[in-house]
């Protein structure tokens, strides 16, 4: 599954983004008005846009529907409005992480942190609700469920910042 | 004086500023700077009537208190609060580094003390008019240093939104005490208005929300002179008032208030530069060159450093940081509006201030195009540190 990230840009709108396979970023940013701004990264420079389209709400349905299947982000927008104070997140277990090769149990989280490890992400498998003895591994991505604070405390216990 | 002559005056001043605004359009510049200029020249080689003037003082205090509302609006509460949270070390870094080479230049050109704060306010403030024009025009939002940039102007923002109250405070002057007191007002006013916005500001929102956009747009202009009136009563200063209404709108009758009320606040914001260029002395203008030029120079390289260092944290490569860096360099419309308090403290303080202003807006995008050729002799230099 595509890993998006989500930024906020304040007194714009929301940007999501994704690392694409073929070694450019890829995203689209929702501005307040409701425009739509699909962008592509510059092979040479990662972090500037080679090419941005700016899409009307109207558009941009129909460029979903063209592509087809855009049921993932709307379903996780949906899921964060309808919740307030609940956030989720996809987060990494980086190879510095002081976690990697341990149970998960070790990290604590929920006493910790408030926030939730529902399922493991892992060479593209889902592992729902791993048990406190599932070792985790570098590069696996958790999908955590908590308050926002606990999302990106959670972010930062994986990552031995805390 | 007739009518005729002040329609014709007034007509001819705006009519002025469009060419001036196309003029920058073509150049890919904003048009403040040359709002300010247009305004100097009109001062030097033509006399208005009183009439015209007096509008033009008029206008300009409405624009002011309109830009001020719409930054406000610019912004929801909850983004504040995040940003305020994420971001509060690039904030303070930048504070730390760009307020005081304008405060210390204050003092070395002997202003008195609060025209040199008001100096370092100049210095301090990024146009985030600029900034934002900059990346959409250019189609960079969707930069990885743009949420850098971005968040560094919403900081300033409502760094300036506890520092005017203060300025406004000090203005007052009086004793000691008095200032004081003074000083203790205007921010437990604005603190207590501030948390009322937010924490109230949905009611407010839902109040003002009328079907009818022409309904909407008279009760919220009204709505920011009333409270602009009262602010200024209390001696809170009657931008402030309207920034803090602008918070309290949230949600759809932001978004349509944005819509409605942005091209009232071009005019008077325009009007607002005019004045401003109006009221500089031509002939001091070459005395404080040199040190505007100074000025631009060490400015830029803090805020620079500011926004290198603050999308270096973000894990943006060379160019981006060189990019973030120069985007920040423009200083703008509030750099302006804070020393237009303080004409009366230190004659040679608006003819400064506007000459940094120009450069400084000139300097940044000019600077920022050049991110292919140059970030990468800062990343060789870097690398060599590092080996060496």
């Amino acid at each position: 599954m595509v890993k998006l990230e989500e930024t906020p840009l304040p007194g714009v709108g929301v940007r999501h983004d994704f690392d694409g396979r073929y070694g450019k970023r890829v995203g689209v940013i929702t501005h307040r008005d409701g425009r739509r701004e699909i962008f592509v990264s510059r092979r040479d420079d990662p972090d500037a846009c080679a090419l941005s389209i700016v899409l009307s709400d109207e558009e941009a349905e129909a460029v979903a529907d063209l592509l087809g299947g855009s049921t993932i982000t709307r379903h996780v927008s949906r899921l964060s409005q309808d919740i307030e104070g609940l956030a989720m997140d996809w987060v990494n277990v980086p190879s510095i992480s002081p976690y990697a090769g341990h149970p998960l149990g070790d990290t604590m989280m929920r006493t910790r942190t408030g926030a939730s490890i529902v399922a493991v992400m892992r060479d593209g498998q889902a592992i729902p609700a791993p048990g406190p003895e599932f070792p985790l591994q570098a590069g696996d991505t958790l999908v955590v469920v908590g308050t926002p604070e606990g999302v990106v405390r959670a972010a930062k216990l994986l990552g031995g910042e805390i | 004086m007739s009518l005729a002559q002040l329609f014709l005056e007034l007509g001819a001043v705006i009519l002025a500023l469009a060419f001036v605004g196309r003029a920058a359009g073509r150049l890919g510049i904003t048009p403040i700077p040359l709002y300010l200029l247009a305004g100097i020249g009109l001062g030097a080689f033509m006399h208005l009537g009183d009439a015209p003037e007096e509008f033009i003082h008029i206008g300009a205090e409405i624009g002011a208190v309109l830009l001020l509302f719409t930054l406000g609006l610019e912004y929801t509460s909850a983004e504040l609060r995040d940003n305020l949270r994420a971001h509060s070390r690039v904030g303070v870094m930048d504070f730390a580094l760009n307020f005081t080479p304008g405060l210390l230049a204050g003092l070395l050109l002997d202003f008195p003390p609060l025209a040199a704060v008001l100096l370092g306010g100049v210095t301090y403030l990024s146009s985030s008019g600029i900034a934002s024009k900059v990346l959409s025009d250019l189609g960079r939002l969707g930069n990885r240093e743009t949420p850098v940039i971005l968040a560094v102007c919403v900081l300033e923002d409502v760094a300036m939104a506890v520092y005017l109250p203060v300025v406004a405070a000090l203005l007052l002057g009086g004793s000691l005490a008095a200032i004081g007191v003074n000083l203790l007002v205007a921010l437990a006013a604005f603190a207590l208005a501030f948390f009322l916005a937010l924490r109230y500001g949905h009611v407010l929102s839902g109040l003002m929300n009328v079907q009818s956009n022409e309904a909407l747009l008279l009760s919220v202009f009204g709505l920011v002179l009333v409270v602009a009136g009262a602010a200024d009563m209390l001696k809170v200063s009657a931008a402030i008032g309207a920034f803090l209404v602008g918070i309290a709108l949230s949600g759809e009758v932001a978004e349509r208030t944005r819509a409605l009320i942005e091209p009232l606040r071009d005019l008077f914001a325009a009007v607002f530069f005019v004045f401003f260029g109006l009221q500089l002395d031509l002939s001091s203008v070459p005395g404080v060159l040199l040190p505007a030029l100074l000025l631009t120079a060490v400015t830029s390289v803090t805020k620079f450093v500011t926004g290198w260092w603050g999308a270096a944290r973000a894990g943006v490569q060379t160019r981006g940081r060189y990019r973030a860096g120069t985007t920040l360099i423009p200083r703008g419309e509030f750099s302006i509006l804070i020393a237009g308090l303080g004409l009366g403290l230190a004659p040679k303080l608006g003819p400064l201030a506007a000459a940094y202003v120009l450069l400084t807006a000139l300097a940044g995008p000019l600077l920022a195009r050049f991110d292919g050729q140059l970030a990468p002799l800062l990343d060789r230099r870097r690398r060599e540190v590092r080996a060496g």
